[in-house]
């Protein structure tokens, strides 16, 4: 057993003295997710609490359950399964049934983190990871998309979320299409002053892009996210829709639509920059970026899906290794020549 | 004794050493056809007719072929069992071949068949061959009906076809797309790998008490 | 002759390895040949009657059958057809009367070629059946393309002219459109676009309404069996 307040510390260099430990970071991140959930619960209601409360339980029992028996609790403290659980919930549809939204959690901790030895030996991002298993199993619930203000007030929740564990929706609800659905399959623009504020259908967490960029302004003042990731993405994927734009302007979204529509500020600045699952050398962080900037572009504009941040993010993830490799700088004293 | 000896064969296929499970071969058929019970069944029936087939006659003849192209002969051998389960599949039940396609031919590439003639029908009497290959193709049907069962339930709500939970279940999509193949022969051999770990550390508590108490 | 014998090994001579794989391959090839003669006329009588009873489904009002080939610019019943020639069948009442054609189409799917059966009625020109014959569309999403049927229903009386389009779901307003499947929108897609371009291969070759080939005496063969 460790003590409460050891009388040695020992640790392995390098010896920083600063106030930065995993929990502390994790525990940033949910402070910047903060805005971002509050305008979740002004657009959703009580479904927003429903949805992403399964997703943190789901996460934080697979965490608990398949935890070392001496570790068993003091995984929980770090915090990452509650962010892994919150960050998934983010990209869920609002009427999507809660034992859904459990199973996402469960999945997505299990085997996305625990299966590969636990918090920072994941190949993957979890929460991603669970979201695509989710989309694979129920593609269905998965894309049915509810109004972005709720018709009746806060404890009006949408009847999806209430159905039973293994069953369906029963009952047919108002549906909408997503601002990126509407343009790829009924060429439909949708103002860009909703897309900002959050005027629009989409998963709980992506709908206001202004919320998600203050979140971000948060993060990267307390150091704790590498503004080349983000950035590096944003602008990538605003210079392939101008370029685009410049062939056919009319069928083609224009760089603001793309950047604030669909994930895309979600994924970009809490997901694709987790530090376990994105290359830790700066020039890698930039390949990082593009990439998954370019391949976002390609699903959406190009692919048979509207939205395509969370493939992006997933290969990208699966090529970090390699980018890693050959991105790490030159040793001090080791040149080129010297063989 | 004798009778013991055969029993020995047959069971270990079954459990201990089950082709699927322990010794992780067949994995082609494993993943691919394993999407619903009734396809996962006749899978393992063709498998076992093949793996018996040549078993017999791969120990009955295993005197009269030449060590230098005992492989060519162990496999045109099973090639023939394949080729006459294909067409009597066909004939018989041709929904259940139009389901299973390509992989009925494809089990002539089936590792363990080769395996089991190699490692033990070309070395041991008959009796004890066809035992042994009773004993695998059991194990590798039960792995094969496992899988089939588990990924139909949950992607399907049914069980050889029939409806388990009523008409509202939702269907997990991906149980029988392929990655559901991959993800739950992935929890199957976590389970029987977890289970080995705690029989291991059982016997070894046991062991230790036995000695302290000398 | 082989060099074993004379370095006093024991292993066997050429000519018995020869011999060994030569017996078992002649045993091999004569049990193939077996199970290939014997189970032959069962495997052509499943592919004839799955035939006749997919062309029966798309043609409501058909008890008899025959395959029609384009020949020589006219349309002729075929006792036999060869594997890769186009082929037609005509659906005929009772009497003998001409109902109309069931054509085979193939195409790209969402994940894989799509085969397909429809029914058509030249003196009406519309479509009244569509069966899919083979098909690996995702299980829960694109198989709904013959397992919903609902939309298997909507080819039962759809217009052909100029050609099928398909639309979301609960707009048809056109005789000539069909409710696509929500969520399988690809796949529904795929299928009215085989139907369309088999459609538009077929119509200048099939005679005016009034003119098609009569009911021949002999039941017509189904197709050659590919193996």
């Amino acid at each position: 057993m460790k003590k409460e307040d050891p009388d040695l510390l020992l640790f392995h260099a390098p010896l920083l003295r600063q106030d930065m430990t995993t929990p502390k970071a994790m525990r940033d991140v949910l402070y910047a997710l903060l805005p971002a959930t509050g305008a979740s619960l002004w657009f959703f209601g009580l479904s927003a609490i429903l949805v992403i409360g399964a997703c943190i339980a789901g996460a934080v029992l697979a965490e608990w359950l398949f935890a070392g028996r001496e570790a068993r609790g003091r995984s929980l403290l770090d915090a990452s399964g509650t962010l892994t659980g919150l960050l998934l919930g983010l990209t869920l549809p609002p009427g999507l049934p809660m034992w859904m939204a459990f199973l996402g959690g469960f999945v997505g901790i299990s085997l996305g983190k625990v299966i590969w030895g636990g918090l920072g030996h994941n190949l993957f991002n979890p929460a991603l990871l669970g979201r695509a298993f989710l989309l694979a199993t129920f593609p269905i619930a998965m894309t049915t998309w509810v109004p972005a203000v709720a018709t009746g007030g806060f404890f009006d929740v949408y009847p999806g979320n209430l159905a039973l564990p293994f069953m369906q929706v029963q009952v047919d609800g108002v549906t909408a299409a997503t601002p990126l659905g509407m343009l790829k399959f009924d060429q439909e623009v949708t103002p860009l002053a909703n897309l900002a504020f959050g005027k629009v259908s989409g998963s709980l967490g992506e709908t206001s892009g202004l919320l998600l960029l203050l979140g971000g302004v948060y993060l990267w003042l307390k150091r704790d996210l590498d503004w080349r990731i983000p950035v590096s993405i944003l602008l990538t994927v605003m210079i392939f829709s101008a370029v685009l734009g410049l062939f056919d302007a009319a069928r083609f979204p224009t760089p603001l639509f793309s950047v604030f529509s669909g994930g895309l500020l979600l994924g970009a600045i809490y997901m694709a920059t987790d530090p376990v699952t994105s290359p830790v050398t700066p020039r890698g962080a930039w390949i990082f970026g593009i990439g998954v900037g370019v391949i976002v572009m390609l699903i959406r504009v190009f692919g048979g899906l509207p939205e395509g941040v969370m493939y992006a993010i997933l290969l990208m993830n699966a090529a970090t290794p390699l980018i890693d490799r050959y991105t790490q700088p030159r040793v001090f004293g080791r040149g080129v020549e010297s063989e | 004794m004798k009778k013991n000896e055969s029993y020995e064969e047959f069971i270990k296929g079954i459990w201990r050493d089950n082709p699927v499970f322990v010794q992780v071969l067949g994995m082609c058929p494993m993943l691919a056809v394993t999407n619903s019970a009734v396809n996962a069944i006749a899978m393992g029936l063709a498998t076992f007719f093949v793996l018996v087939g040549s078993s017999f006659l791969v120990s009955s003849f295993r005197n009269w072929i030449p060590k230098q192209v005992r492989i060519s002969c162990f496999i045109i051998i099973i090639a023939t069992f394949v080729t006459v389960a294909d067409y009597t599949l066909l004939a018989l039940v041709p929904t259940v071949h139009k389901e299973l396609g390509a992989f009925i031919p494809l089990i002539v590439a089936n590792c363990m068949i080769l395996g089991r003639q190699e490692a033990f029908a070309s070395r041991y009497p008959t009796r004890l061959a066809v035992m042994d290959a009773m004993g695998m193709a059991s194990g590798f049907m039960l792995a094969l009906f496992s899988l089939g069962a588990i990924r139909e339930i949950l992607g399907d709500g049914a069980l050889f076809g029939m409806n388990l939970f009523g008409t509202n279940f939702e269907p997990w999509i991906i149980m029988i797309l392929p990655p559901g193949g991959f993800l739950t022969l992935g929890v199957i051999l976590l389970f029987f790998n977890w289970f080995k770990l705690k029989k291991d550390e059982f016997l070894a508590e046991v062991a230790e008490a036995e000695r302290s108490s000398r | 002759m082989t060099s074993a014998r004379h370095t006093g090994t024991a292993s066997p001579s050429s000519l018995r390895l020869v011999l060994t794989l030569a017996i078992a391959g002649l045993i091999s090839g004569v049990a193939i040949i077996g199970i290939y003669e014997s189970t032959l006329p069962t495997i052509t009588a499943n592919k004839a009657r799955e035939l006749r009873e997919a062309v029966f489904k798309v043609l409501p009002a058909v008890s008899q059958m025959q395959a029609l080939v384009h020949r020589d610019g006219e349309l002729v019943a075929a006792e036999a057809v060869a594997k890769d020639e186009p082929v037609v069948y005509g659906g005929y009442d009772e009497n003998g009367g001409f109902v109309g054609y069931a054509i085979p189409g193939a195409g790209p799917g969402f994940q894989d070629t799509i085969g397909l059966l429809y029914g058509y009625t030249p003196d009406q020109k519309l479509v009244v059946g569509m069966e899919v014959l083979e098909s690996r569309e995702t299980p829960g999403l694109g198989d709904k393309i013959y397992k919903d049927a609902d939309f298997v229903a909507g080819f039962s009386a759809l217009s052909i002219e100029p050609e099928i389009t398909a639309v979301k779901s609960g707009t048809k307003s056109q005789p000539n459109e069909i409710d696509a499947i929500t969520g399988a929108t690809i796949s529904s897609k795929a299928v009215v676009r085989i139907i369309n371009e088999t459609h538009a291969d077929w119509t200048q070759r099939l005679p005016p309404p009034g003119a098609e080939p009569r009911l021949t005496e002999t039941e017509p063969a189904g197709p050659e069996v590919e193996r």
